[in-house]
């Protein structure tokens, strides 16, 4: 295993452990505040969305907004999928499935 | 007497071991997909099996995992941004954890430990619907902790195996992996105005920032700004 890997993992070990076990230790007897549950309510659509636009919009690193762009038009279809279907394994095949076919042109 | 009052314990532990496993079964079941895909991404981003499934052994936190990989695959191997994500998405845990806190707070020191490095959503969430219908019990916990644990683990050697089979990941379109797991993720949490108006504020702030910011800081600046508009339009809701 590459060095400056396992650092990084062992890192992600150790914050997502404080989260777990920060609760019990912080906030045992008081609950979390009320300002850090709304905010942390809205912490999974934010960074799912940053992941997910920016790789769709600017694969290449710059800004893609055209028929070239695979990863656009594969995106708009598997979130079209997600969203009747709510399950990974259509959504994922049918994007990449897309993809796929993309490439051969 | 006794000895009766023994078995009777013994009946109902097993009772709820019994319990346990039969309620866990379709949510761990349900987990196998993503860990595969975990697995097939890890070697896709040009990790070795090792590093792959050691990421599942001890961070087991299915998202930011994605995450992770996703920037390790991307070049990323300056530790504070990934250390930082994983962080933000992780701070779920502290609600979850807390609304335990009254129940866990019991268990011998050990246990509490163990307990917390096992949860997850889906397993907080079953242990609360138990506490619910019938009290907070720690060996279901356990069980269901421990059922998912396993299996995250053993899916993500599945994928790493799977994947070790492909030559060239990239051609099939496995890079897509990654942005249709989330898709699978996010939209279903988009169930409310408030939720829509993240959305669109983390997309315009990722792109701008993607643009004109280096490396991968938008994620961070995006998540940060679109969590507090929603944090503080949360806020406004409750006072009208």
């Amino acid at each position: 295993m590459r060095s400056e890997v396992f650092y990084i993992i062992l890192g992600m070990t150790l914050v997502t452990y404080f989260t777990r076990i920060g609760a019990l230790a912080l906030f045992r007897f008081t609950g979390v505040p009320t300002w850090i549950n709304r905010w942390l309510k809205y912490v999974p659509v934010a960074i799912l969305t940053a992941l997910i636009v920016p790789s769709l919009l600017l694969p290449k690193g710059y800004l893609d907004i055209s028929l070239n762009n695979h990863y656009l038009i594969a995106g708009i279809v598997a979130a079209f999928v997600a969203y009747k279907s709510r399950n990974i394994i259509a959504t994922l095949g049918i994007g990449m499935s897309i993809m796929f076919v993309l490439k051969l042109f | 007497m006794q000895l009766s009052n023994l078995l009777a314990g013994k009946n109902e532990l097993a009772e709820e071991a019994w319990v346990a496993l039969r309620e866990c079964a379709p949510v761990v079941l349900g987990v196998v997909p993503f860990g595969i895909t975990c697995g097939i991404m890890g070697l896709t981003a040009k990790m070795s099996g090792v590093e792959t499934i050691s990421m599942s052994v001890i961070v087991f936190a299915g998202a930011s995992q994605f995450i992770g990989i996703t920037m390790l695959g991307a070049g990323i191997t300056s530790w504070g941004i990934i250390i930082l994500t994983t962080l933000l998405v992780n701070m779920r845990h502290l609600i979850m954890g807390s609304s335990l806190a009254p129940y866990m707070i019991e268990l011998p020191f050990p246990l509490q430990a163990l307990l917390a490095f096992l949860m997850t959503d889906e397993t907080y969430a079953l242990t609360i619907c138990r506490i619910h219908k019938v009290r907070y019990s720690a060996l279901y916990q356990l069980i269901v902790s421990t059922a998912f644990y396993l299996v995250w683990v053993l899916s993500t050697v599945a994928g790493v195996v799977l994947a070790s089979y492909i030559s060239d990941p990239l051609t099939w379109g496995l890079d897509f992996a990654m942005p249709a797991t989330f898709l699978v993720l996010l939209i279903p949490l988009l169930a409310n105005r408030i939720s829509l108006i993240v959305f669109g504020a983390a997309a315009v702030v990722s792109v701008f920032a993607a643009l004109y910011l280096p490396g991968k800081w938008y994620i961070i600046i995006a998540c940060l700004t679109a969590s507090l508009i929603g944090g503080l339009l949360e806020g406004d809701g409750e006072h009208a």
